[in-house]
């Protein structure tokens, strides 16, 4: 147990320790978020869908827990580049331990960030339609948070450098964020665009935010914390799996 | 306490480690020398469960890493060749993370901590972010971590590295403190011939993966009919510089073949 909190622990100090990142970080979100909002607001607006800030809002912070946790679940790669990794892995500890603090760790920074863009989305005039459900939300980013986190562990577990990176960033990361529904409604696609939108995790993510924060739903709410938790449950095994193989 | 049997380790076709046996007494001081690339690290990385050998028996107190992984981690403790610091993290932070991983506990754990930071003359410095440090300071650390618990066996791959002659008299000092009154057998690796001469009980020679002679360094020299240890190795592995990377050279030379078409 001392071993997962310590390496949760280490995470976060990493985390908050660079403010740089922290900053940066915010950053993409918060353009999303402006451009988009506003932007696309008044397009949004005349098809008759309500304002589009309240609804990208969600999407943006489902965004944001995407890319914060599979960008810590990668954090491997720079371990084993910077030679800590190997430190962890010959201690008598089990690499499962190791494996689910660097997760938790990962998903508790991805969560923070999350949060943080909610309160920007707030400022920015975001209005949840019951307050009473808004804590309903950090279930659902929780819920992202460890999908994406173990994903993270279980591809930064299978690469051996840092060159696979861009590649996962832009082909596998940039496609679960655009083809979730962060940013479009889900109902009325093609029938292609709705199965791929319905085989993409983030899709019941976001979904499951505005059913509680919006009372907008596709899946609805119950579907989407099944498919999370099942999704979420098979990929720690796989990450896992994959951690207890790695080799240096 | 240790021993291997038959150990190879290939990469592509690249032999690293190539039928190596030998054993190692418990409480015995081992030096396993050789010119770089000789399969040092990689027969270390066999024996504390980082690298899975391609055939070969390990034992390791009387247990296969490779079944009893767990087991045979509590055994022993290791200073890498290469750095293994968090860098983002303060000295005393990278000692805390070990000393809780290896289940130190807690007053000992800061006890030892401290007096193993003031011995390696890294006390003053110790909240201080380690990629803030000197290439000396942070060898310093790492060998300061290596002694926060006190394992059955200790690996200490090329752990003088970089060191200045203080810090590494400090080094060999404390290793044989804890050789002699904890009884801790010691696996080591070092290019240099008089520290293994000094604090080694016996001494294994590896060149090109495979183990070219076992003894103490008496024995050796006797047998080389050498001064020192330094002719010795000499004599056994010849004066040829060896490339750190044979293995990528090699591979380089059979991508070049395969270019010219086996013209060659
Ligand atoms: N992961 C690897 N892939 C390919 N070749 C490797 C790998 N690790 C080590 N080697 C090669 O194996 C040989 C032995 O390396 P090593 O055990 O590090 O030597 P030493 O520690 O004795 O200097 C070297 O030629 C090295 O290039
Ligand atoms: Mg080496």
């Amino acid at each position: 147990m001392s071993a997962i909190y310590i390496l949760w622990l280490r995470e976060l100090k990493r985390y908050t320790r660079s403010r740089v990142q922290l900053v940066a970080s915010l950053g993409q979100p918060m353009l999303y978020l402006l451009v988009l909002g506003f932007g696309l607001g008044p397009v949004f607006k005349r098809a008759g869908n309500g304002s589009y800030l309240q609804f990208v809002a969600p999407g943006v912070i489902g965004m944001t827990i995407l890319f914060s946790s599979v960008f810590s679940g990668l954090g491997l790669l720079w371990d084993r580049q910077f030679g800590f990794l190997k430190e962890t892995l010959v201690a008598p500890v089990s690499r499962l331990q190791i494996m689910i603090g660097r997760t938790l760790g990962g998903a508790t920074v991805a969560i923070l960030q999350g949060l943080l863009v909610a309160v920007i989305c707030f400022l920015a005039g975001f209005r949840p339609v019951n307050l009473a459900l808004a804590p309903l939300a950090i279930v659902f980013m929780v819920l992202i948070a460890i999908v994406f986190a173990a994903l993270g562990v279980a591809i930064g577990s299978s690469l051996q450098d840092m060159q696979g990176f861009q590649l996962i960033m832009n082909f596998l990361v940039l496609p679960i964020y655009f083809l979730s529904g962060a940013l479009f409604p889900l109902d009325g696609l093609g029938k292609i665009l709705s199965l791929v939108t319905s085989l993409d995790p983030l899709s019941y993510g976001v979904d499951g935010m505005r059913a509680v924060l919006l009372n907008l739903t596709h899946f609805g709410a119950a579907i989407d914390v099944i498919v999370l938790a099942i999704v979420g449950s098979i990929l720690l095994v796989i990450g896992a799996w994959r951690f207890s193989k790695i080799e240096i | 306490m240790i021993r291997v049997q038959n150990l190879v380790k290939s990469f592509g076709n690249f032999t690293a480690v190539n039928d190596v046996s030998f054993d190692v007494a418990a409480g015995e001081i081992f030096a396993f020398l050789g010119p770089n690339g000789a399969g040092k690290t990689t027969t270390i990385k066999m024996l504390t469960t980082l690298l899975r050998p391609n055939s070969g028996a390990i034992e390791l107190d009387g247990l296969n890493p490779e079944t009893h992984q767990n087991e045979a981690r509590k055994r022993f403790g290791i200073v890498f060749q290469d750095p293994s610091l968090d860098g983002e993290l303060s000295a005393w932070e990278n000692m805390e993370i070990h000393g809780v991983l290896y289940h130190v506990p807690g007053k000992i754990r800061h006890k030892r901590a401290e007096e193993l930071l003031k011995i390696f003359e890294l006390w003053e410095r110790r909240n201080d972010q380690v990629k803030k440090f000197s290439g000396g300071m942070k060898r310093r650390l790492e060998i300061a971590r290596g002694f926060l618990h006190t394992p059955r066996i200790l690996f200490l791959d090329e752990p003088t590295l970089g060191l200045d002659p203080q810090s590494r008299n400090q080094l060999w000092s404390h290793v044989k403190k804890v050789n002699e009154s904890e009884r801790v057998t010691v696996f080591l690796t070092t290019h240099y011939m008089d520290e293994a001469d000094r604090v080694a009980h016996r001494v294994g020679i590896i060149d090109h993966g495979k183990l070219v002679t076992v003894g103490t360094p008496k024995a050796i020299k006797e047998q080389t009919g050498t001064e020192s240890l330094e002719e010795a190795f000499l004599a056994l592995t010849g004066s040829t510089i060896r490339d750190e990377s044979a293995g990528s050279a090699d591979q380089m030379r059979q991508f070049a073949r395969m270019w010219s078409g086996g013209r060659r």
